[in-house]
C-alpha cells in the first residue's frame, strides 16, 4: 500500500516540462533559441527563471532591458501564484510543454506586481506561511519557531531541498487529536472567469456535528457552481496540483496532503475542456 | 547448645525472610491482575485479614472483613456517606456534607512522623561554643539548610487528628554513631561537612532535636479540611489507589477527587507518616468521576465530551502526573455502538434497581422526602455532639468545625449512572435552549458536548416530565437539582444548605439514541484497575506519534488497524491521479534541465575512530558527509574521516554508494556504529565511528542511511522478495536481491549486497514471497510485520507513520557465582588466585558482579531482581548450584567426591522499549515460526504458517492471507514430545525437529488438511542432535548442536522423508533454504583479512537443480548475525547471465574453516 508519505514526495517533486520563448517584438542583436526547463510546481517563478533570463539576455542589448516578465498566450503569469497554480488554472488540459513568452519591456504594472529581489518572494512566502498558521493553530505554531526555523522553510523551497522543509514544516501540520484537525482550513479557490482573484474565508475541516468535511463539502458552500448537478455533463474539473481528487476527500487530509509550501491548499476550478 | 539455638533461629528467620518475599512477589501480581486489596506481607496459615467497604442506599457505611461472616457498620457514622475508596490501610469517603472523611484502621504499627530541628552554636574565645552566633550566620534553631527558623514551639499539630508521644529530646546519634557529646557534630563553618568529632579548627557546631507526633485519629472519621473557601464546589468522586507506583511503604497512595463542577483535585502528600496528606492541587481538565488504579492508571471521564481520559506522566516522582490524554479509538462495531451502549446502562442501571425502581413515581418521590425530613430531624439530634467528630482544621478561625448535617436518606442513593442520564435525558432540550440563544458561547465548543450544568438541568428536569409506557424509567437524585426540587414539594430540609438534596426526578432515557450513530461515544464508567501502562510506552489508544505534546503530527495518524480511510476511493484516486501526472508531465521530458540546481551539501562533525592501525585505540576524528545530485539527478554522496597520523593530517574516504550497511554498535560506554563496504567485509574490519551522544549517534545514522539509500534509489517498505535478517543484538536487517543474486555461474557477490535497517528488536524472523512476515522477541513474543518502514531511530520522512507501533521486549542477562571447595570452609567465594573472578561471566574472564553489571544498552532498563536461575542446562541442585571438577569444565546438578567448584547462574530481566512495523500476536509465545515460502494464488489465499509455541507444542495458524498476515486462531498438532525447530517447504513438507534432537516429518499435508495426519520420526544423524530445520523448494537442510549442517539425501515426491544425512559444512550456527531452493546460512569463524568473524551471513553457491547441494560458500554481512531468511526470494534468475564490468567474476577463495570443510563435501 502507498504511503502518504509518497503524496507530499510527488507533490513537492511535480515538475512542469516549459518552453520558454522570447517575445517577438523584443529587439535582439540575433535570434533567440527558445530555452526548456522543469519547473517545480510548487515553487515561483522568479525563483527559479535565473537561467531564463541569463540565456535570453545574450542576446539582448543591456539597455533594452528591464524587469523580465512573463506571459501565457496574452495572460501576464502573476509570480506569487505557486507554478503549479498558474499552469493549472491556465494552460490545464493543454499540449506539452508549456509554453511561456518572455518580456522585458512593458512591464504590465496593471496586473502583475515587481519583484525586485528574492528577498520579496521571501516576505510573500513567509507572509503566506504565517497566514496559514493562523487559521489553523492561531498562529501558535508559527510564532513558536524561531528565526532559523523560518528560515530553513524558506531556503527547503529556494534550493529544492524536501526533507529541510519537511523537518519543520511538518508541526505546521499538526494538531490536537480532540480536535481532529486545524481550527480552519487555509485555502484559495481559484476561477478563471472572474475578476475576483480567488476565494478564501472561514471553513472549518470538521462539522459542527463532528463530521468531517470534505472537498465537496467546501464546494458547496464556496463555489456551489463547481459542483456539477444532478444528470448534467460535468462543466467545471476542480484541480489541485494537475490533479482532481475525489469530491468525498477529507478536507483536513488534502490540507496536510496537497497543500503547497506555503500552506494554503490552492484549488483551482476551470471550465472542463470540449473535445 | 545456645550456638546451636542461634544457628536455627537464623535458619528459621531466612526461611521467614524467604517466605515473605515469595509471598510479597504473589501479591503484587495477584493484586494487579484481579485488583484486590492486596494482604499483609505476613506469612500465616490463614489468609491475613482485609476489609471490603460499602456504603448502603441511607449512607451508612459498613464493613465486611475477610474473616467475619457479617457486615459491620462503622462505628462513629453518625453521619451518611456517599461514596468510598478503600485502601488496604485506610478508607476515604465523601460524606453528605460534601466533605471528604479519612478513617484510619488501627494497627500495630503507628503512624508516626518526626518533626526535627537543628541547634547551631558557634565558638567564640570568651563563651566557648554558645548560641552567639555571628550576624550573617543562620538561626540558631533552624532546619537543615538553616534558612528557616524554627524554634521548638513554633511546631504545632497539623491537626486535631495527631497528637505528641513525647517532648523533643537531642538526637545523641550522628550518622548512626553515638556521639556522646550531647548529640553535637562539629565543622569548621556553616555550611560544612560535619564531623563527630571536635577538632582544633572546629568553629561551628550543632545537633538535631527530635520530637515524635503520633496519628491519632483511628478507626474513626477525620474530616480532611477542604481548601475551597470561596466557592462551594462539593466533592462527588473520589478515588485512591497508585500504592504500587514506587517501593515506598505501605501508606504512600494516590487520591484523586472531582467535584461536582467538574473540578478534579489531587491530594498531595499522602504517606506512611502522613495518612491525610498534606493538601489539594487542583487539576487542569473538567472530569465527572476518576477511577485510580494500583499503579500509574489515573482514568476519568470528561464532564464536557464524556470521553475517557487517561492521566500521561503519572511516575513515582511526579505523581499527579502531566497532562489528561483522550483515548480516542473506535469501538469494535462502531456502527451499532448506540444501542450498545443503551444496553450497558440499561444493565447498570438494573444494578441499582432497588431504588430506582423504588422512586420512579413521582408520588413515592413526595413521600420519600416527607420520610426523609423526619429521619433528618432525628439524626440531627444524635449528632449533635461535634465533637464525635475528629476535625483536622488548625486554622480554627475560618474552618469551623461543622457538625455534620443529617442528610435525607434517599439522597445517599445518588447513583452515579443516575447523574449521567440526568446529562443525556435533556440533550435535546439543552440543545433547542443552546439554538435558541443568541450567543454563541465560544469559538471552540461543539454543541453536542452534552456539558449540561447540573443547575441548568434542574430546571428541565422536573418529574413530570412524560414517561412513555414502555420505556425504561429512570429517576435521578442530584445534588444541586434540590432547591428547584424542594420548592416543588415544599419539603423544606435546609434552606440554608445548598448542598442540601431532596429531589428525585424522574424522565426517561429514550431506546432510540437522541444522537447520531456516528457521534463519538460517550461514556458513563471507567476503571482502569487490571490496567497496567507503562510510562515510557507509547500507546496506541491516543492518535499521537513519537512526541508527547498535545500537538500531535498527522500526516497519518496511528490506526490499529487499517482504517477504512486508507483503503478509501478518494486515496487510491488521488495515488493513481499522481502517478498519472508524473507520467503525463515529466515521463517525456525528463531530458530537460531542472530549475533547481542541486548544490553540494555538507555535514560536519566530530566523531571517535577505533583506527585501523594497532595498537587499536578510539581517537578523535572529524567526520563530513558531503552529499551532491549525480548526472541522472540521483543523489550520492561521499564520507570522510579526518585523522592525525603522527602529526601529519589524513583522511579516509568511503563513497556512500559503496557503503552495503550501517550497523549500530550500542554497549555501555560508546554510542558506536559500524559502516561496511564491500571490502570492509572482506576484511571483517568495518569502519567503526562513535559518538558523544546516543542523539548524535542517531542522527548521523540516520542521515547516512537516508544517504545510501538515495544513492541506491531505494526508498519505501522492503519488497516481499527482500531477505531479512537480524543481528545478535536484536536489530533488524533487510536487502532488496538483485535479479542474479541466485544467478549461474554468477551471481551477485554476497558482500555487495546493500542492507538496511528496521526498526524493531526481533530474535527470529521469517517471511514468504508474498511478503507475510512474522518475527519473535527474545521474551517470545509473536510479532507480524505491518508493511511499514522506519522505525526505532528513524524518525520524520525515513520511516512510514503508519504502520509503526511501539515495541516491548524483554531478556535476561547472566551473571555466574563462582566457588571453591577447601577442606576448612568448604564452598566459599575464596578461590585460587589462578581462579576465574568470583563473580564472572559465562567465560570466567570478565568480573561481572551483581552491581557493576548494566543492561545491555542505554536502551535497555533493568525491571526485575537478580534470582538465581535454575534452568541452566547440564542442571542444578536446590540452589541453583552445578558442580564441576575444575573451572572450566562440563557442570552437572549435583555434588559428587570429585568436584572442586562450583558456579551458579543469576539471571536478571531487562527490557527495552522502541518502535517498528510490528504488531503483536497473542498469546501465544513462541519459540519458533515457519511460512510456506511460495507465492500464493491471490491475496486472500491461505497461507500456511507453523510454528512452536514456548512450551513445545507445535501448532498452526489459521486464515492467514496476504491481507491477513496475522491470522486468525492456533491449531493445536498433538505431538508426543515438545519440539523446538520447524520448516515447511514450498510444496507444503513439514518437517520439524524434537527437544531429543531428532526429526520428525509431518505427513500428508495439504490445503485440504493443513495440519496433516500423522509424525514420521527421522533418526537424527549419528550422535548428533539436531537443533534447526528449514525445508525450501525440494532441499530440506538441518543443523546440528555441533554446528554441523546436513543435506537430507533421497527426498523424492514419493518418498519425501528421503533416506540418509549427508554432511555439508561445519561451524554453522542456522540454516535457510528458500523458494528457489537456494541455501543461505548463519557461519560462525570466517577468516577475513583482517579479523574473524563469528556470525558471519554466508550463500551457497553451485546450487542447481541437479546439484542441490550446491559447491562452496560466499561470504556476506558478519559477524554478529544470529539469523538469516531467504524465504521470500522467489525471483527466478536470468537464464543467460552477461557478467557486467562490475561484477567480479572468481570469487575470492577464502582460507577458512568452513570453507575447506564445506569443499570436501
Amino acid at each position: 500500500m502507498a504511503d502518504d508519505k509518497d503524496v507530499l514526495r510527488d507533490v513537492w517533486f511535480g515538475r512542469i516540462p516549459t518552453c520558454f520563448t522570447l517575445n517577438q517584438d523584443e529587439v535582439t542583436e540575433r535570434e533567440a533559441e527558445p530555452y526548456y526547463l522543469l519547473l517545480p510546481r510548487v515553487s515561483y517563478l522568479p525563483l527559479v527563471t535565473d537561467k531564463v533570463k541569463k540565456h535570453f539576455l545574450k542576446v539582448m542589448k543591456a539597455e533594452d532591458v528591464e524587469e523580465m516578465w512573463l506571459e501565457y498566450e496574452g495572460t501576464p503569469l502573476k509570480w506569487h501564484y505557486p507554478i503549479g497554480v498558474l499552469f493549472d488554472l491556465h494552460a490545464s488540459n493543454t499540449v506539452l510543454p508549456w509554453s511561456i513568452t518572455v518580456h522585458f519591456k512593458n512591464f504590465p504594472d496593471r496586473d502583475l506586481l515587481h519583484c525586485t529581489s528574492n528577498s520579496v518572494i521571501e516576505a510573500h512566502f513567509m507572509s503566506s506561511i504565517k497566514e496559514a498558521d493562523a487559521l489553523k493553530h492561531k498562529s501558535q505554531v508559527v510564532n513558536d519557531m524561531q528565526k532559523k526555523d523560518h528560515k530553513q522553510l524558506w531556503m527547503g523551497l529556494q534550493n529544492d531541498k524536501f526533507d529541510q522543509f519537511w523537518a519543520i514544516n511538518r508541526k505546521l501540520m499538526e494538531y490536537p487529536t480532540e480536535e481532529g484537525g486545524f481550527r480552519y482550513i487555509p485555502f484559495r479557490i481559484y476561477q478563471t472567469m472572474s475578476d475576483r482573484p480567488f476565494i478564501q474565508k472561514l471553513f472549518r475541516p470538521v462539522s459542527p456535528e463532528g463530521n468531517v468535511h470534505t472537498l465537496g463539502d467546501l464546494l458547496k458552500e464556496m463555489y456551489p457552481a463547481a459542483l456539477p448537478n444532478d444528470g448534467e455533463q460535468k462543466r467545471y474539473q476542480v484541480v489541485i496540483h494537475g490533479i482532481e481528487p475525489l469530491l468525498e476527500t477529507p478536507l483536513q487530509w488534502l490540507s496536510e496532503h496537497l497543500s503547497h509550501p506555503d500552506n494554503f491548499l490552492h484549488i483551482c476550478v476551470i471550465p472542463t475542456p470540449t473535445d | 547448645m545456645t550456638y546451636l539455638n542461634k544457628q536455627l533461629q537464623i535458619i528459621y528467620l531466612k526461611l521467614i525472610l524467604s517466605y515473605k518475599k515469595t509471598l510479597c512477589n504473589f501479591n503484587a501480581t495477584l493484586s494487579t491482575l484481579t485488583h484486590s486489596p492486596p494482604v499483609p506481607q505476613v506469612p500465616s496459615a490463614t489468609m491475613p485479614v482485609s476489609l471490603l467497604w460499602a456504603v448502603d442506599v441511607y449512607g451508612r457505611v459498613y464493613s465486611l472483613s475477610t474473616a467475619g461472616q457479617q457486615w459491620e457498620q462503622c462505628r462513629d457514622a453518625q453521619m451518611e456517606f456517599k461514596r468510598v475508596t478503600a485502601a488496604q490501610q485506610c478508607c476515604w469517603g465523601i460524606a453528605c456534607d460534601n466533605n471528604i472523611y479519612l478513617n484510619v484502621h488501627a494497627s500495630d504499627l503507628p503512624v508516626r512522623y518526626q518533626e526535627e530541628t537543628y541547634e547551631n552554636q558557634r565558638w567564640n574565645p570568651v563563651d566557648g561554643f554558645s548560641d552567639r552566633l555571628l550576624p550573617s550566620d543562620r538561626w540558631q534553631l533552624s532546619d537543615v539548610t538553616g534558612l528557616q527558623h524554627q524554634p521548638l514551639d513554633n511546631f504545632r499539630l497539623p491537626s486535631s487528628s495527631w497528637e505528641w508521644e513525647g517532648d523533643w529530646y537531642v538526637d545523641e546519634n550522628f550518622e548512626g554513631e553515638p556521639t556522646e557529646k550531647e548529640g553535637w557534630s562539629y565543622a569548621i563553618d556553616f555550611p560544612a561537612t560535619y564531623t563527630k568529632d571536635k577538632k582544633w579548627n572546629s568553629c561551628v557546631r550543632r545537633r538535631r532535636w527530635l520530637r515524635y507526633r503520633r496519628y491519632k485519629a483511628m478507626d474513626t472519621w477525620a474530616k480532611i479540611p477542604s481548601q475551597q473557601t470561596t466557592l462551594p464546589d462539593p466533592f462527588s468522586d473520589i478515588s485512591c489507589g497508585g500504592w504500587e507506583i514506587n517501593e515506598e511503604p505501605r501508606g504512600r497512595l494516590s487520591l484523586w477527587a472531582v467535584s461536582l463542577q467538574g473540578k478534579v483535585w489531587f491530594r498531595r502528600g499522602v504517606n506512611s507518616h502522613n495518612p491525610c496528606g498534606s493538601g489539594w492541587i487542583s487539576m487542569v481538565g473538567e472530569m465527572i468521576m476518576i477511577n485510580v488504579g494500583l499503579n500509574d492508571q489515573v482514568l476519568a471521564i470528561g464532564s464536557e465530551d464524556r470521553a475517557v481520559y487517561f492521566r500521561q506522566g503519572v511516575t513515582s516522582s511526579e505523581l499527579s502526573g502531566k497532562t489528561w490524554k483522550v483515548i480516542s479509538v473506535p469501538r469494535d462495531g462502531d456502527r451499532s455502538h448506540s444501542s450498545a451502549s443503551a444496553h450497558s446502562l440499561q444493565s447498570a442501571g438494573c444494578y441499582f434497581c432497588g431504588e430506582v425502581r423504588a422512586q420512579s413515581l413521582v408520588s413515592d418521590v413526595e413521600s420519600d422526602t416527607e420520610k426523609g425530613s423526619t429521619d433528618g430531624a432525628s439524626c440531627i439530634i444524635t449528632s449533635s455532639s461535634p465533637e464525635s467528630f475528629v476535625d483536622a482544621p488548625t486554622e480554627h478561625s475560618d474552618q469551623p468545625i461543622e457538625t455534620p448535617k443529617s442528610r435525607i436518606p434517599k439522597v445517599t442513593s445518588d447513583s452515579f449512572i443516575s447523574e449521567l442520564v440526568s446529562d443525556r435525558g435533556p440533550g435535546k432540550t439543552s440543545r433547542e435552549v443552546r439554538s435558541a440563544g443568541p450567543a454563541v458561547l465560544e469559538e471552540e465548543t461543539i454543541p453536542l458536548e452534552g456539558e449540561v450544568k447540573a443547575p441548568d438541568v434542574g430546571v428541565s428536569l422536573s418529574p413530570s416530565q412524560s414517561v412513555g409506557p414502555l420505556d425504561p424509567q429512570w429517576s435521578n437524585v442530584d445534588l444541586e437539582e434540590a432547591q428547584g426540587q424542594q420548592a416543588q414539594t415544599g419539603a423544606v430540609v435546609d434552606t440554608a444548605d445548598t448542598s442540601s438534596l431532596s429531589s428525585v426526578a424522574t424522565f426517561t432515557l429514550a431506546m432510540e439514541d437522541p444522537y447520531g450513530v456516528d457521534e463519538h461515544p460517550m461514556w458513563a464508567w471507567v476503571s482502569g484497575g487490571g490496567c497496567s501502562v507503562d510510562s515510557h510506552t507509547q500507546l496506541n489508544w491516543f492518535n499521537c506519534s513519537m512526541n508527547t505534546s498535545s500537538m500531535v503530527q498527522s500526516v497519518q495518524s496511528m490506526s490499529l488497524s487499517v482504517t477504512p480511510a486508507q483503503t478509501a476511493a478518494w486515496r487510491k484516486q488521488i495515488f493513481e491521479q499522481l502517478s498519472e501526472r508524473t507520467k503525463r508531465e515529466m515521463d517525456n521530458f525528463r531530458h530537460y534541465e531542472q530549475a533547481i540546481e542541486q548544490s553540494v551539501w555538507v555535514k560536519k562533525g566530530t566523531m571517535q575512530w577505533w583506527r585501523d592501525w594497532k595498537p587499536h585505540k578510539w581517537i578523535d576524528v572529524h567526520f563530513a558527509l558531503e552529499q551532491f545530485s549525480g548526472p541522472e539527478g540521483n543523489k550520492d554522496g561521499i564520507l570522510f574521516i579526518y585523522y592525525n597520523f603522527y602529526e601529519e593530517k589524513k583522511y579516509l574516504h568511503a563513497f556512500v554508494n559503496e557503503v552495503t550497511i550501517l550497523v549500530p554498535v550500542l554497549n555501555d560506554s560508546k554510542h558506536s556504529f559500524a559502516i561496511y563496504t564491500p571490502e570492509r567485509t572482506k576484511q571483517r574490519w568495518p569502519i567503526r565511528l562513535s559518538a558523544a551522544t546516543e542523539l548524535e549517534m542517531h542522527d548521523w545514522l540516520a542521515l547516512l542511511s537516508v544517504s545510501c539509500c538515495d544513492s541506491r534509489g531505494i526508498q519505501g517498505p522492503p519488497s516481499k522478495q527482500a531477505i531479512w535478517s537480524i543481528t545478535c543484538k536484536g536489530d533488524i536487517f533487510v536487502s532488496e536481491p538483485s535479479l542474479s543474486l541466485e544467478a549461474m555461474p554468477y551471481p551477485t557477490p554476497c558482500d555487495q549486497m546493500f542492507w538496511r535497517q528496521v526498526g524493531g528488536h526481533l530474535r527470529v524472523v521469517e517471511c514468504n514471497s508474498i511478503g507475510i512476515v512474522w518475527g519473535i522477541g527474545y521474551d517470545h513474543t509473536a510479532w507480524v510485520y505491518t508493511g511499514g518502514y522506519g522505525g526505532g531511530f528513524f524518525q520524520g520522512l525515513a520511516s512510514s507513520t503508519d504502520n509503526i507501533y511501539t515495541q516491548v521486549d524483554v531478556k535476561n542477562v547472566y551473571i555466574y557465582e563462582n566457588q571453591r571447595w577447601n577442606p576448612v570452609t568448604g564452598y566459599t567465594n575464596r578461590g585460587l588466585p589462578t581462579d576465574r573472578y568470583m563473580w564472572s561471566d559465562a567465560s570466567g574472564l570478565h568480573e561481572c558482579t551483581k552491581t557493576n553489571m548494566k543492561p545491555p544498552s542505554p536502551h535497555w532498563t533493568w525491571v526485575s531482581d537478580w534470582t538465581i536461575d535454575y534452568s541452566v542446562s547440564g542442571g542444578t541442585d536446590k540452589e541453583g548450584w552445578q558442580y564441576a571438577a575444575d573451572f572450566p569444565a562440563s557442570y552437572h546438578g549435583h555434588k559428587t567426591m570429585k568436584d572442586f567448584v562450583r558456579r551458579r547462574r543469576w539471571a536478571r530481566k531487562c527490557k527495552l522499549t522502541t518502535t517498528g512495523p510490528w504488531q503483536e500476536v497473542p498469546p501465544i509465545p513462541l519459540s519458533d515460526v515457519t511460512i510456506l515460502p511460495c507465492a500464493a494464488q491471490s491475496s486472500v489465499d491461505v497461507v500456511p504458517l507453523w510454528a512452536i509455541s514456548n512450551k513445545g507444542d507445535v501448532l498452526c495458524r489459521l486464515g492467514v492471507t496476504a491481507l491477513t498476515p496475522a491470522g486468525s486462531s492456533w491449531l493445536h498438532v498433538g505431538t508426543d514430545q515438545p519440539f523446538k525447530s520447524i520448516s515447511i517447504g514450498a510444496a507444503s513438507q513439514v518437517w520439524a525437529i524434537a527437544r531429543d534432537g531428532s526429526a520428525f516429518y509431518r505427513g500428508s499435508v495439504s490445503s485440504q488438511s493443513p495440519a496433516g495426519d500423522c509424525w514420521y520420526h527421522i533418526p537424527s544423524p549419528s550422535k548428533q542432535k539436531l537443533k534447526q530445520v528449514s525445508v525450501g523448494r525440494t532441499s530440506v537442510y538441518t543443523v546440528d548442536e555441533n554446528g554441523n549442517l546436513w543435506y537430507r539425501q533421497g527426498v523424492t515426491p514419493s518418498y519425501p522423508q528421503g533416506s540418509s544425512w549427508e554432511h555439508i559444512s561445519n561451524n554453522v550456527r542456522k540454516v535457510s533454504a528458500g523458494p528457489l531452493d537456494q541455501v543461505w546460512i548463519i557461519a560462525d569463524k570466517v577468516q577475513g583479512s583482517h579479523s574473524l568473524s563469528c556470525g558471519t551471513v554466508c550463500h551457497r553457491l553451485g546450487v542447481q537443480p541437479l546439484e542441490p547441494k550446491g559447491q562452496s560458500w560466499d561470504y556476506g554481512i558478519g559477524g554478529g548475525w544470529d539469523h538469516i531468511t531467504v524465504r521470500g526470494n522467489s525471483m527466478e534468475p536470468p537464464r543467460v547471465h552477461l557478467p557486467s564490468l562490475t561484477e567480479r567474476t572468481p570469487l575470492p577463495v577464502r582460507n577458512t574453516e568452513i570453507n575447506s570443510s564445506a569443499v570436501g563435501c
